[in-house]
């Protein structure tokens, strides 16, 4: 079978289940997830072969496994959509594939498969005493469209059907955010996850239109593997002179990856999404959404980077999203420092590492950008189901000893690395990874590449506040490694915990092996020592999807030492301060940091500030100037005006025109027929005499008539 | 001889006479008795014009013998209405016969 | 003036004479035996037309039938009709302005004719081969038969009618009468 064929099947086992759930199986829990897990199962290995089948084939950048139907029949064109396998495509697949189906297997566990249902739990709350989720086959079903929607976005081969992805996804994180629906803060935050990835979504669907009027075309091959293509946007101005079309429409679509990769301003959405259950924080922050948004931009690195040579300046553009790159990693990174949230301290996390990528390719690293991707997306979805895992076993924790407590404070949690070996292990090797630990964690070497090609091309700002970000970055994480898992348990809950079922651990472990070995692929060749053992094969194979390779950076020992320093910098500084913080103490961070911690932990006010500038507002406009004074006052004023105005009419012709006019000459008529008739009456004597002599007269008359007068 | 026209005339006169007898007595008796003056007329013409004009034929004649049987039997209807109507409402004044109208 | 003008001039006027006294009798009886002056009067007229036999008609049929059945009328309904006061309607103006113009109308029409003062032709048969001739045509089959046929089917149903019409008062005793 041709490996095209495989490619276009892989989306439709997700799909399928979903579809099978939601109008068959939705009864029975355990053929939901069976229906899930197999279609998953079934997309995970035709995307391991189609990746074996993509990194054996040579040259694949050049020739991609492609294939397209026509779709719209435009004039005498169609518009075709299809499939691509490409390097950059392949390297996600995997990742994506391997982290759903993690997912997948771990939402059995998370979900209390196997425990009876607790008869006070409700649909739309969540289960409080450790009963099976009530709403388990609406989860697997949503899992699986969200699942199919990254598939198709990742394996699309034009803008359009990325874009369906996209919009796919966006939905799903709005089903999921708000799974528990009873929760009015799941509510909430599912309305503003929406709303604010909406706002992205709009200027990226600008510069998708923008870039068919400029080109004709959105398939990915026409315009980012074409030279002319490419040259001709560069040299053409956009409607603001200063920026080329190219630019335009790169900082358009950018704006749709800030939506949706949570970046400064468009940020405030991802913190609040953890109202939604862990797998899907996982699901959302780590393997699919968040990461599609980085996708985008990496895939149309080309398109952004039009006219820029490497070693030159960068474009406005490219300015732009390094900017909002590297100040988003290191805003993130100092919001983070003060969440007491196990998940909201990930949450920031994740913003701060999307910015690292984001600031990559504002700088024109493209194959570093990629590799932190794929990097991340292991450690960070290993990271989120950990504190899932360490959830479940304070919540467990607490219905034993009957305390009241919030499962997923830090400050209540403590020593569970004796009660949750494996979690603890896994979660402290993700935790190293996300901090950069030199050599054996795959973060440090996606992470290095980035700042050795800040430094190399002379960006210090980037360089810089990326490396103060990577420093924050180790620091909180000891932060959260220290709070939860070591010292002493600080509640009772805390020392009743226990480790978690082995459909829970299970992907933990299998994403730990990935989060140590998958950097090993990367390892640059000048690389002291074990530089040239292994190949670059992340250089080599990825940079494939670009039209001119770039080259592989010469080595500068100035960048790797930084972030060595501040790796092992940042967590010993975590441990030193939180190794032992006791039962109801304080954060020592308060303390020295003072009123700049409060500042922290209310996240700098920025949704206060959105609420009053745009989501007040908003209500105004609807509530008040539409629902009151316009479709109230005004239009129903003037229907109720219309009616009266009908009413009068019809009165006044009633009174002046129907009665008088219209009956009174019904009447008249029938008065008149009446008085006529009782005139006329006398001649009927009923005498036939008197008849006689009539029709005598008459014949006389008629006959005369016709004698005298007509001959 | 006579002429034609006398006959004519004197069955005009002798029409007339019974016309104004039906539509002025009072007694439904003497109606009658004025229409066998008219038919009578009207028999006169028949023969006087049968005479004149065309003697040989004997239409004028049969014409008037159908009229002779037509008067009779409408003469004897009559009468019997006459009769009945007296026994019931025991006048034959026409003036009080007047049901036939609205 | 011949003699034939003479007897026509003075039965005709006896004739017109005894009409205008039936339509002015106020008794019945009188107008009713002036009736019968009146159609003999007529009788004699046909005579003069050459006749004949419908001058016997006549005779037999008017005055020996309808005549006498007026008369038996007028007996039985004697009672209604004695005390009354006028023998003409209301509307006997309106009557006798009709007649009149119906004469006047009559005349002129008649009048006009070219045939004024024409003298009879001579007949062609004699009195009884044109009997006979008239009994023949009256049952042949292409001459008249059917108003023949058709007169006598009236005479039946006249009869059949007037003895129904005629039939005496049902008495409150009921049915049994019939």
């Amino acid at each position: 079978m041709h490996i095209e064929t495989l490619i276009w099947l892989i989306p439709l086992p997700p799909v399928l289940a979903f579809a099978m759930i939601v109008l068959f199986a939705h009864r029975s829990n355990r053929l939901s997830h069976l229906l899930a897990i197999g279609s998953m199962l079934i997309s995970w290995g035709l995307a391991m072969v189609v990746f074996g089948n993509a990194v054996t084939t040579k040259d694949l950048g050049h020739h991609p496994f492609q294939v397209s139907i026509p779709w719209l029949p435009m004039g005498e064109t169609a518009f075709r959509i299809g499939v691509m396998i490409d390097p950059l495509s392949a390297v996600t697949l995997f990742f994506v594939a391997w982290t759903c189906l993690a997912i997948f297997v771990y939402s059995i566990g998370y979900h209390n498969f196997g425990k009876p249902r607790d008869p006070g739990d409700r649909p739309g709350l969540p289960p409080h005493a450790g009963g099976i989720e009530p709403m388990y086959a609406r989860f697997f079903a949503f899992i699986s469209l969200f699942a199919f929607g990254m598939l198709t976005l990742v394996l699309s081969d034009n803008l359009l059907l990325l874009f369906i992805g996209w919009e796919i996804m966006g939905l799903c994180s709005y089903l999921l955010i708000g799974f528990w629906y009873g929760k009015p803060s799941a509510r909430d935050a599912m309305v503003k996850a929406f709303m604010t990835t909406r706002v992205g979504d709009v200027f990226m669907l600008l510069g998708l239109a923008y870039l068919y009027s400029a080109t004709g075309t959105l398939s990915y091959r026409e315009i980012l593997f074409n030279e002319h293509v490419l040259s001709a946007l560069a040299a053409t101005p956009s409607v603001i002179p200063v920026l080329s079309t190219a630019g335009m429409i790169g900082l358009l679509l950018f704006i749709g990856t800030v939506g949706k990769s949570a970046q400064w301003p468009l940020h405030v959405w991802l913190p609040d999404a953890m109202e939604g259950p862990t797998p899907v924080s996982a699901m959302i922050h780590a393997a699919a959404m968040v990461s599609a948004g980085v996708y985008l931009i990496v895939r149309f690195f080309p398109l952004i980077t039009a006219g820029w040579h490497e070693g030159g300046a960068l474009t406005p553009t490219m300015t732009v999203i390094a900017f909002i790159g590297a100040f988003t990693a290191l805003f993130a990174a100092t919001i983070a420092l003060a969440q007491n949230d196990i998940k909201r301290v990930l949450a920031y996390s994740t913003i701060s590492q999307l910015g690292y990528m984001v600031a990559a390719v504002g700088i024109g690293a493209f194959v570093a950008a990629a590799f932190h991707l794929i990097t991340h997306a292991f450690f960070k979805a290993l990271l989120f189901l950990g504190s899932g895992s360490v959830i479940h076993g304070v919540e467990h924790g607490a219905r034993e000893t009957g305390e009241h407590l919030d499962p997923n404070d830090m400050m209540n949690m403590g020593g569970l690395r004796k009660k949750m070996p494996i979690t603890f292990w896994t979660f402290l090797i993700g935790g190293f990874a996300l901090s950069g630990f030199p050599l054996i964690t795959a973060g440090f070497w996606s992470k290095d590449e980035i700042l050795a090609d800040a430094f190399a091309h002379g960006h210090w700002a980037v360089f810089l506040t990326l490396a103060l970000a990577a420093l924050l970055t180790a620091f909180y994480t000891m932060r959260q490694i220290a709070l939860t898992f070591l010292g002493e348990p600080r509640t009772e809950a805390a020392k009743h915990a226990h480790e978690s079922v082995w459909t829970m651990t299970l992907p933990l472990v299998v994403l730990a092996v990935f989060a140590v070995g998958a950097g090993w692929a990367g390892i640059p060749e000048h690389f002291p020592v074990i530089g040239g053992l292994l190949p670059n094969w992340m250089h080599e194979f990825v940079s494939g999807s670009l039209l001119e390779h770039p080259e592989a950076l010469e080595f500068n020992p100035v960048p790797l030492l930084v972030s060595v320093a501040v790796a092992l910098g940042g967590l010993t500084l975590g441990w030193l301060a939180y190794r032992r913080v006791p039962a109801g103490g304080e954060d020592p961070l308060k303390r020295p940091l003072g009123p700049v911690h409060t500042v922290l932990k209310n996240k700098y006010y920025f949704d206060e500030f959105y609420a009053a500038v745009f989501v007040r507002p908003a209500y105004w406009l609807a509530e008040t100037f539409t629902y009151r004074w316009l479709d109230r006052g005004v239009i129903d004023g003037f229907l109720h005006w219309v009616g009266r105005t009908a009413l009068r009419v019809g009165s006044f012709l009633r009174n002046y025109v129907d009665l008088p006019i219209v009956n009174g000459a019904g009447d008249a008529v029938g008065e008149g027929v009446k008085r006529s008739g009782r005139i006329i009456r006398v001649i009927q004597t009923g005498r036939v005499q008197e008849y006689l002599i009539i029709g005598v007269v008459f014949a006389g008359v008629l006959i005369s008539y016709l004698l005298l007068l007509r001959p | 001889m006579i002429p034609l026209s006398w006959f004519l005339i004197f069955a005009a006169l002798l029409f007339c006479v019974g016309l104004y007898g039906a539509l002025a007595r009072r007694n439904a008796i003497a109606i009658l008795m004025a229409i066998e003056l008219m038919l009578n007329a009207v028999n006169i013409n028949l023969v006087a014009f049968w005479r004149y004009l065309g003697p040989e034929a004997v239409s004028g004649q049969a014409f008037a013998l159908v009229v002779f049987a037509v008067a009779a039997s409408e003469a004897a209807v009559g009468l019997a209405l006459m009769i009945s109507i007296y026994r019931r409402r025991h006048t034959v004044a026409v003036e009080e016969i007047d049901m036939m109208k609205w | 003036m011949t003699i034939l003008q003479i007897i026509f001039l003075l039965t005709a006027f006896l004739t017109l004479l005894a009409a205008l006294r039936v339509v002015t009798s106020p008794s019945m009886v009188h107008a009713a035996l002036w009736l019968i002056l009146a159609l003999a009067g007529v009788a004699v007229v046909f005579i003069l037309l050459n006749a004949t036999f419908l001058a016997v008609v006549q005779v037999a049929v008017y005055i020996d039938a309808i005549a006498i059945m007026i008369i038996i009328v007028v007996m039985l309904t004697r009672g209604a009709v004695r005390g009354q006061g006028h023998t003409v309607s209301k509307t006997w103006w309106a009557a006798a302005l009709s007649a009149l113009v119906m004469l006047t109308g009559l005349l002129v029409m008649l009048l006009q004719a070219p045939v004024r003062g024409a003298l009879p032709p001579t007949l062609p048969l004699d009195q009884e081969a044109f009997l006979e001739r008239l009994g023949q045509a009256l049952v042949d089959v292409n001459q008249y038969i059917l108003p023949f046929e058709v007169a006598s089917v009236l005479l039946v149903a006249a009869m059949v009618g007037a003895i129904i019409v005629a039939w005496p008062l049902f008495v409150r005793r009921g049915e049994e009468e019939r």
